[in-house]
Protein backbone atom coordinates (compact mmCIF):
# COMPACT_ATOMS: atom_id res chain seq x y z
CA UNK A 1 0.00 0.00 0.00
CA UNK A 2 1.49 3.53 -1.02
CA UNK A 3 1.69 5.68 1.65
CA UNK A 4 0.96 9.45 1.38
CA UNK A 5 3.45 11.86 0.14
CA UNK A 6 5.39 14.06 2.38
CA UNK A 7 4.04 17.86 1.60
CA UNK A 8 7.27 19.82 1.46
CA UNK A 9 7.44 23.67 0.84
CA UNK A 10 10.65 25.66 0.34
CA UNK A 11 9.84 29.76 0.79
CA UNK A 12 12.56 32.38 -0.11
CA UNK A 13 12.46 36.05 1.97
CA UNK A 14 15.39 37.83 2.75
CA UNK A 15 18.09 36.28 1.35
CA UNK A 16 20.16 35.47 -1.64
CA UNK A 17 19.03 32.51 -2.60
CA UNK A 18 21.98 30.00 -2.10
CA UNK A 19 20.37 28.42 0.92
CA UNK A 20 18.77 27.27 -2.05
CA UNK A 21 21.06 26.72 -4.07
CA UNK A 22 22.75 24.12 -1.40
CA UNK A 23 19.29 22.50 -0.96
CA UNK A 24 19.98 21.72 -4.72
CA UNK A 25 23.28 20.73 -4.06
CA UNK A 26 21.88 17.83 -2.50
CA UNK A 27 22.24 16.75 -6.17
CA UNK A 28 21.26 12.94 -7.08
CA UNK A 29 19.96 11.79 -3.15
CA UNK A 30 16.93 13.96 -3.71
CA UNK A 31 16.47 11.33 -6.67
CA UNK A 32 16.54 8.96 -3.39
CA UNK A 33 13.78 10.74 -1.31
CA UNK A 34 11.90 11.72 -4.36
CA UNK A 35 8.83 9.51 -4.60
CA UNK A 36 8.62 9.93 -0.97
CA UNK A 37 8.22 14.12 -1.17
CA UNK A 38 5.70 16.24 -3.26
CA UNK A 39 7.08 19.64 -3.69
CA UNK A 40 3.94 21.82 -3.01
CA UNK A 41 5.27 25.34 -3.06
CA UNK A 42 9.13 26.96 -4.02
CA UNK A 43 10.36 29.31 -5.86
CA UNK A 44 12.17 26.53 -7.82
CA UNK A 45 8.22 25.33 -8.78
CA UNK A 46 5.97 27.31 -10.61
CA UNK A 47 3.19 27.70 -8.19
CA UNK A 48 2.48 31.46 -6.34
CA UNK A 49 -0.37 30.53 -3.84
CA UNK A 50 1.01 28.50 -0.74
CA UNK A 51 -0.80 25.59 0.28
CA UNK A 52 -2.66 24.19 2.98
CA UNK A 53 -1.25 21.31 4.72
CA UNK A 54 2.04 21.30 4.63
CA UNK A 55 3.97 19.13 6.48
CA UNK A 56 7.58 20.31 6.48
CA UNK A 57 8.77 24.09 5.07
CA UNK A 58 12.22 25.51 4.77
CA UNK A 59 12.22 28.74 5.06
CA UNK A 60 15.38 30.43 3.33
CA UNK A 61 15.98 34.75 4.99
CA UNK A 62 15.14 37.11 7.16
CA UNK A 63 11.90 38.93 8.03
CA UNK A 64 12.97 42.79 6.76
CA UNK A 65 9.45 43.76 4.93
CA UNK A 66 6.03 44.10 5.65
CA UNK A 67 5.31 41.32 3.13
CA UNK A 68 7.88 39.30 4.97
CA UNK A 69 6.10 39.15 7.83
CA UNK A 70 2.36 38.52 6.77
CA UNK A 71 4.32 35.64 4.49
CA UNK A 72 5.71 33.96 7.46
CA UNK A 73 2.28 34.28 9.36
CA UNK A 74 0.88 33.07 6.55
CA UNK A 75 3.32 29.81 5.94
CA UNK A 76 3.45 28.70 9.40
CA UNK A 77 -0.59 28.57 10.25
CA UNK A 78 -0.41 26.00 7.34
CA UNK A 79 2.96 24.07 8.50
CA UNK A 80 3.06 21.27 10.71
CA UNK A 81 7.18 21.67 11.36
CA UNK A 82 8.50 24.94 10.18
CA UNK A 83 12.19 24.98 9.38
CA UNK A 84 14.50 27.99 9.51
CA UNK A 85 16.86 27.72 6.92
CA UNK A 86 20.44 29.27 6.65
CA UNK A 87 21.98 32.01 9.23
CA UNK A 88 19.59 34.96 7.60
CA UNK A 89 16.80 33.22 8.72
CA UNK A 90 18.70 32.05 12.43
CA UNK A 91 20.11 35.34 13.27
CA UNK A 92 18.98 37.99 10.73
CA UNK A 93 22.90 37.31 9.25
CA UNK A 94 24.03 39.88 6.46
CA UNK A 95 20.63 41.51 5.85
CA UNK A 96 20.69 42.92 9.33
CA UNK A 97 23.64 44.45 9.41
CA UNK A 98 20.84 47.49 8.55
CA UNK A 99 19.79 47.18 11.81
CA UNK A 100 21.70 49.76 13.76
CA UNK A 101 21.00 52.78 10.63
CA UNK A 102 17.23 54.47 10.41
CA UNK A 103 15.89 52.86 7.21
CA UNK A 104 15.26 56.47 5.81
CA UNK A 105 19.00 56.59 5.79
CA UNK A 106 19.52 53.19 4.02
CA UNK A 107 17.17 53.80 1.54
CA UNK A 108 18.89 57.23 1.14
CA UNK A 109 22.12 55.21 0.59
CA UNK A 110 21.09 52.99 -1.43
CA UNK A 111 18.98 55.00 -4.02
CA UNK A 112 20.00 58.40 -3.84
CA UNK A 113 23.43 59.09 -4.02
CA UNK A 114 23.88 61.57 -6.41
CA UNK A 115 26.12 59.84 -8.73
CA UNK A 116 23.50 57.77 -9.72
CA UNK A 117 21.74 58.10 -13.18
CA UNK A 118 18.29 57.88 -12.16
CA UNK A 119 18.24 58.94 -8.19
CA UNK A 120 14.65 57.92 -6.58
CA UNK A 121 13.18 55.87 -3.77
CA UNK A 122 10.85 53.18 -5.46
CA UNK A 123 7.43 53.43 -4.16
CA UNK A 124 5.67 51.50 -5.47
CA UNK A 125 5.32 47.04 -5.59
CA UNK A 126 8.49 47.19 -3.82
CA UNK A 127 7.18 46.14 -0.21
CA UNK A 128 7.74 48.62 2.84
CA UNK A 129 11.12 47.96 5.15
CA UNK A 130 10.51 47.20 8.92
CA UNK A 131 12.58 49.47 11.31
CA UNK A 132 14.45 46.55 12.07
CA UNK A 133 15.79 43.15 9.69
CA UNK A 134 14.54 40.12 11.71
CA UNK A 135 15.11 36.43 12.59
CA UNK A 136 11.95 34.43 11.70
CA UNK A 137 11.99 33.07 15.29
CA UNK A 138 11.07 36.11 16.67
CA UNK A 139 7.69 36.14 14.64
CA UNK A 140 6.66 32.74 14.76
CA UNK A 141 7.52 28.87 16.49
CA UNK A 142 10.35 27.38 14.48
CA UNK A 143 10.51 23.60 15.45
CA UNK A 144 14.47 23.43 13.67
CA UNK A 145 16.98 25.77 13.16
CA UNK A 146 19.69 25.36 10.72
CA UNK A 147 22.45 27.71 11.28
CA UNK A 148 25.16 28.21 8.41
CA UNK A 149 25.44 30.60 5.47
CA UNK A 150 24.48 28.85 3.52
CA UNK A 151 24.20 25.40 5.71
CA UNK A 152 25.72 22.47 3.87
CA UNK A 153 23.92 20.34 1.73
CA UNK A 154 24.94 17.10 3.54
CA UNK A 155 23.28 19.20 6.64
CA UNK A 156 20.09 19.76 4.80
CA UNK A 157 19.68 16.23 2.94
CA UNK A 158 20.45 15.22 6.73
CA UNK A 159 17.24 17.54 8.40
CA UNK A 160 14.91 16.64 5.48
CA UNK A 161 15.95 12.80 6.10
CA UNK A 162 15.43 12.70 9.30
CA UNK A 163 12.00 14.69 9.32
CA UNK A 164 11.41 12.02 6.66
CA UNK A 165 11.75 9.38 9.11
CA UNK A 166 9.27 11.18 12.00
CA UNK A 167 12.46 12.64 13.86
CA UNK A 168 13.44 15.87 14.81
CA UNK A 169 16.85 15.96 13.40
CA UNK A 170 19.65 16.93 16.54
CA UNK A 171 21.63 19.14 14.67
CA UNK A 172 24.54 19.76 17.26
CA UNK A 173 28.23 20.01 16.07
CA UNK A 174 26.65 19.68 12.38
CA UNK A 175 26.98 22.95 11.56
CA UNK A 176 27.20 26.70 13.13
CA UNK A 177 26.56 30.40 12.36
CA UNK A 178 28.63 31.55 9.55
CA UNK A 179 28.99 28.09 8.31
CA UNK B 1 56.50 23.25 49.54
CA UNK B 2 53.18 23.75 48.09
CA UNK B 3 49.85 22.36 50.13
CA UNK B 4 48.37 19.85 48.45
CA UNK B 5 44.62 19.06 48.67
CA UNK B 6 42.28 16.22 47.37
CA UNK B 7 39.23 16.91 46.37
CA UNK B 8 36.21 15.49 44.14
CA UNK B 9 35.21 17.11 40.58
CA UNK B 10 32.17 15.61 38.88
CA UNK B 11 32.36 12.60 40.91
CA UNK B 12 35.74 11.95 40.86
CA UNK B 13 38.94 12.08 43.15
CA UNK B 14 41.44 14.34 41.82
CA UNK B 15 44.32 16.74 43.75
CA UNK B 16 45.62 19.80 43.06
CA UNK B 17 47.76 22.39 44.98
CA UNK B 18 47.23 25.35 46.66
CA UNK B 19 48.35 27.51 44.08
CA UNK B 20 45.63 25.90 41.52
CA UNK B 21 42.44 27.26 40.83
CA UNK B 22 39.04 24.99 40.42
CA UNK B 23 40.01 25.48 36.43
CA UNK B 24 43.32 24.66 36.28
CA UNK B 25 42.30 21.31 38.72
CA UNK B 26 39.23 20.48 36.12
CA UNK B 27 41.36 20.59 32.76
CA UNK B 28 44.63 18.87 34.25
CA UNK B 29 41.72 16.00 34.47
CA UNK B 30 40.32 16.44 31.35
CA UNK B 31 36.97 17.59 32.58
CA UNK B 32 35.67 20.65 30.52
CA UNK B 33 34.85 23.60 31.69
CA UNK B 34 33.50 26.57 29.10
CA UNK B 35 35.86 29.93 29.43
CA UNK B 36 36.45 32.76 27.45
CA UNK B 37 37.58 35.62 29.34
CA UNK B 38 40.58 32.73 30.59
CA UNK B 39 43.51 32.01 28.86
CA UNK B 40 46.22 30.58 30.20
CA UNK B 41 49.30 33.05 31.29
CA UNK B 42 46.99 35.95 31.84
CA UNK B 43 45.97 36.94 35.31
CA UNK B 44 42.14 35.12 35.68
CA UNK B 45 39.53 37.94 36.58
CA UNK B 46 36.14 36.16 36.35
CA UNK B 47 34.78 38.62 34.16
CA UNK B 48 32.63 36.69 31.79
CA UNK B 49 31.26 33.90 34.16
CA UNK B 50 31.16 30.68 31.47
CA UNK B 51 32.90 28.91 33.67
CA UNK B 52 30.33 28.77 36.75
CA UNK B 53 30.83 25.67 38.85
CA UNK B 54 28.94 24.24 42.06
CA UNK B 55 30.45 23.84 45.13
CA UNK B 56 28.93 21.93 47.42
CA UNK B 57 27.46 24.16 50.40
CA UNK B 58 28.14 27.33 48.79
CA UNK B 59 24.53 28.77 47.39
CA UNK B 60 26.33 30.89 45.16
CA UNK B 61 27.31 29.58 41.47
CA UNK B 62 31.22 29.72 41.76
CA UNK B 63 34.21 30.79 38.53
CA UNK B 64 36.51 28.07 37.88
CA UNK B 65 39.40 30.13 37.06
CA UNK B 66 39.16 32.38 40.04
CA UNK B 67 38.12 30.17 42.94
CA UNK B 68 41.41 28.10 44.29
CA UNK B 69 41.09 24.70 45.31
CA UNK B 70 40.90 23.73 49.01
CA UNK B 71 40.70 20.55 50.90
CA UNK B 72 38.00 18.61 50.33
CA UNK B 73 35.41 20.82 48.19
CA UNK B 74 32.91 18.92 46.04
CA UNK B 75 32.28 20.78 42.69
CA UNK B 76 30.14 19.98 40.29
CA UNK B 77 30.89 21.36 36.65
CA UNK B 78 27.61 20.19 34.81
CA UNK B 79 23.68 20.15 35.45
CA UNK B 80 20.31 21.87 34.14
CA UNK B 81 20.72 25.68 35.84
CA UNK B 82 24.66 25.74 34.65
CA UNK B 83 23.92 24.64 31.08
CA UNK B 84 21.12 26.96 30.75
CA UNK B 85 23.25 29.84 32.58
CA UNK B 86 25.94 29.29 30.20
CA UNK B 87 24.06 29.69 27.07
CA UNK B 88 22.13 32.46 28.13
CA UNK B 89 25.56 33.91 28.72
CA UNK B 90 26.63 32.94 24.96
CA UNK B 91 23.45 33.94 23.66
CA UNK B 92 23.89 37.60 25.58
CA UNK B 93 26.95 37.92 24.11
CA UNK B 94 25.78 37.60 20.27
CA UNK B 95 23.04 40.20 21.23
CA UNK B 96 25.15 42.87 22.56
CA UNK B 97 27.47 43.46 19.71
CA UNK B 98 26.76 42.83 16.13
CA UNK B 99 28.14 38.86 14.98
CA UNK B 100 27.50 38.23 11.78
CA UNK B 101 29.51 35.09 11.49
CA UNK B 102 29.36 34.52 7.29
CA UNK B 103 31.48 37.96 6.83
CA UNK B 104 33.37 38.05 9.55
CA UNK B 105 37.26 37.41 9.50
CA UNK B 106 37.53 34.73 12.02
CA UNK B 107 34.95 32.93 11.05
CA UNK B 108 35.54 29.40 11.56
CA UNK B 109 38.17 29.99 14.01
CA UNK B 110 36.49 31.82 17.09
CA UNK B 111 36.33 30.78 20.36
CA UNK B 112 32.66 32.92 20.57
CA UNK B 113 31.33 31.21 17.72
CA UNK B 114 32.28 27.60 19.04
CA UNK B 115 31.47 27.48 22.31
CA UNK B 116 27.69 28.34 20.77
CA UNK B 117 28.31 24.99 18.95
CA UNK B 118 29.72 22.65 22.06
CA UNK B 119 27.09 24.38 24.50
CA UNK B 120 23.82 24.24 21.97
CA UNK B 121 23.22 27.36 20.89
CA UNK B 122 21.36 26.94 17.35
CA UNK B 123 19.70 30.57 17.69
CA UNK B 124 19.65 33.34 19.90
CA UNK B 125 15.97 34.05 22.02
CA UNK B 126 16.66 37.31 23.28
CA UNK B 127 16.44 40.67 21.35
CA UNK B 128 19.52 41.78 19.53
CA UNK B 129 20.30 44.84 20.42
CA UNK B 130 22.22 46.20 17.39
CA UNK B 131 24.52 48.91 19.06
CA UNK B 132 26.24 51.14 16.77
CA UNK B 133 30.18 50.21 17.15
CA UNK B 134 33.13 51.84 15.39
CA UNK B 135 35.73 49.97 13.58
CA UNK B 136 39.07 51.82 14.33
CA UNK B 137 41.86 51.04 11.02
CA UNK B 138 43.54 53.57 12.04
CA UNK B 139 47.03 51.31 12.79
CA UNK B 140 49.44 50.54 10.81
CA UNK B 141 48.84 46.99 10.23
CA UNK B 142 46.02 45.79 12.38
CA UNK B 143 42.58 46.84 12.88
CA UNK B 144 39.97 47.04 15.78
CA UNK B 145 36.30 46.05 15.19
CA UNK B 146 34.69 47.01 18.08
CA UNK B 147 31.17 45.26 16.69
CA UNK B 148 32.80 41.71 17.65
CA UNK B 149 34.38 42.41 21.24
CA UNK B 150 32.98 40.96 23.71
CA UNK B 151 34.86 42.78 26.12
CA UNK B 152 36.87 39.94 27.69
CA UNK B 153 40.11 42.44 28.08
CA UNK B 154 42.48 39.60 27.42
CA UNK B 155 43.82 42.15 25.13
CA UNK B 156 43.92 44.64 28.16
CA UNK B 157 45.66 42.32 30.26
CA UNK B 158 48.03 40.64 27.78
CA UNK B 159 49.71 44.35 26.80
CA UNK B 160 50.02 45.08 30.33
CA UNK B 161 51.21 42.33 31.68
CA UNK B 162 53.79 40.45 29.30
CA UNK B 163 54.26 43.85 26.48
CA UNK B 164 54.10 46.19 29.76
CA UNK B 165 52.82 49.13 27.37
CA UNK B 166 49.25 49.45 28.52
CA UNK B 167 47.65 50.64 25.57
CA UNK B 168 44.74 48.86 25.89
CA UNK B 169 41.95 50.04 28.67
CA UNK B 170 38.37 50.58 29.26
CA UNK B 171 35.87 53.43 29.21
CA UNK B 172 32.57 53.78 30.65
CA UNK B 173 30.55 51.38 32.89
CA UNK B 174 28.17 48.17 32.41
CA UNK B 175 26.57 47.95 28.71
CA UNK B 176 28.30 51.00 28.03
CA UNK B 177 31.77 49.78 28.63
CA UNK B 178 34.05 50.01 25.74
CA UNK B 179 37.48 48.91 24.84
CA UNK B 180 40.17 51.77 23.98
CA UNK B 181 43.65 53.04 23.19
CA UNK B 182 45.58 55.48 25.03
CA UNK B 183 43.23 58.12 26.30
CA UNK B 184 40.42 56.80 23.54
CA UNK B 185 42.94 58.15 20.91
CA UNK B 186 42.98 56.45 17.25
CA UNK B 187 44.86 53.42 17.72
CA UNK B 188 47.19 54.53 14.82
CA UNK B 189 48.20 57.64 16.84
CA UNK B 190 49.63 55.71 19.85
CA UNK B 191 52.36 56.29 21.98
CA UNK B 192 52.58 53.88 23.77
CA UNK B 193 51.90 51.16 21.61
CA UNK B 194 54.70 49.20 20.17
CA UNK B 195 53.01 47.05 17.63
CA UNK B 196 54.01 43.92 18.56
CA UNK B 197 50.77 42.12 18.28
CA UNK B 198 49.84 40.02 21.17
CA UNK B 199 46.68 41.64 21.41
CA UNK B 200 45.88 40.42 18.34
CA UNK B 201 46.79 37.07 18.92
CA UNK B 202 45.24 36.58 22.29
CA UNK B 203 41.52 38.22 21.24
CA UNK B 204 38.98 35.42 20.98
CA UNK B 205 37.20 37.10 18.38
CA UNK B 206 37.22 38.50 15.15
CA UNK B 207 37.59 41.96 17.03
CA UNK B 208 41.47 42.20 16.44
CA UNK B 209 42.98 41.60 13.51
CA UNK B 210 45.68 41.86 11.09
CA UNK B 211 44.92 43.69 7.99
CA UNK B 212 44.24 42.49 5.10
CA UNK B 213 42.97 39.27 6.18
CA UNK B 214 39.47 38.81 4.44
CA UNK B 215 36.26 36.72 5.89
CA UNK B 216 37.96 33.47 7.48
CA UNK B 217 41.42 33.75 6.81
CA UNK B 218 42.03 35.35 10.27
CA UNK B 219 43.61 32.60 12.67
CA UNK B 220 44.77 33.69 16.22
CA UNK B 221 48.47 32.12 17.19
CA UNK B 222 48.89 31.75 20.99
CA UNK B 223 51.84 29.67 21.26
CA UNK B 224 53.55 32.04 22.54
CA UNK B 225 51.67 32.61 26.03
CA UNK B 226 52.58 29.83 27.52
CA UNK B 227 56.02 30.23 26.64
CA UNK B 228 56.09 33.42 28.14
CA UNK B 229 54.05 32.31 31.24
CA UNK B 230 56.73 29.41 31.84
CA UNK B 231 59.71 32.30 31.43
CA UNK B 232 58.28 34.61 33.55
CA UNK B 233 58.12 32.22 36.06
CA UNK B 234 61.61 30.53 35.68
CA UNK B 235 62.52 34.70 36.40
CA UNK B 236 60.45 35.19 39.29
CA UNK B 237 61.48 31.43 41.12
CA UNK B 238 64.59 30.93 39.75
CA UNK B 239 63.98 27.27 38.53
CA UNK B 240 61.13 26.22 36.54
S1 LIG C 1 33.69 37.36 16.32
FE1 LIG C 1 33.14 35.18 16.25
S2 LIG C 1 31.00 35.11 16.88
FE2 LIG C 1 31.48 37.23 16.33
S3 LIG C 1 30.94 37.41 14.15
FE3 LIG C 1 33.11 36.85 14.23
S4 LIG C 1 33.08 34.61 14.07
FE4 LIG C 1 31.03 35.21 14.65
S1 LIG D 1 39.23 43.32 21.61
FE1 LIG D 1 39.25 41.07 21.73
S2 LIG D 1 40.62 40.62 23.47
FE2 LIG D 1 40.05 42.77 23.64
S3 LIG D 1 38.26 42.78 25.00
FE3 LIG D 1 37.49 42.73 22.89
S4 LIG D 1 37.18 40.53 22.45
FE4 LIG D 1 38.51 40.66 24.28
S1 LIG E 1 36.62 32.01 32.16
FE1 LIG E 1 36.10 32.13 34.25
S2 LIG E 1 34.85 33.88 34.31
FE2 LIG E 1 35.55 33.88 32.23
Amino acid sequence: MATAKVRVATVWLDGCSGCHMSFLDIDHRLLDIADRIELVYSPLVDLKVFPPEVDVTLVEGAISSEDDLEKIKHVRARTKILVALGDCSVTGNVPSMRNPFEVKDVLARAYLDPDLTNPGVPSLVVPTLLPYVRPIHTAVKVDVFIPGCPPHADTIFYVVAELLEGRLPDLSAKTRFGA
Amino acid sequence: MRRVFTLKIDDRDVSGNEEQSVLDVARENNIFVPTLCHVDGLTAIGACRLCLVEVQGVAKLLPACTTMVREGMVIHTTSPRLAEYRKMIVEMLFTEGNHICSVCVTNGHCELQSLAVKLGVDHIRLPYLNPIREVDASHERYAFDFNRCILCTRCVRVCEEYEGAQTWGVMGRGIESEIISDLDQPWGDSKTCTSCGKCVQVCPTGALFLKGKSVTEMVKHREFLPYLATMRKVGKNGHG
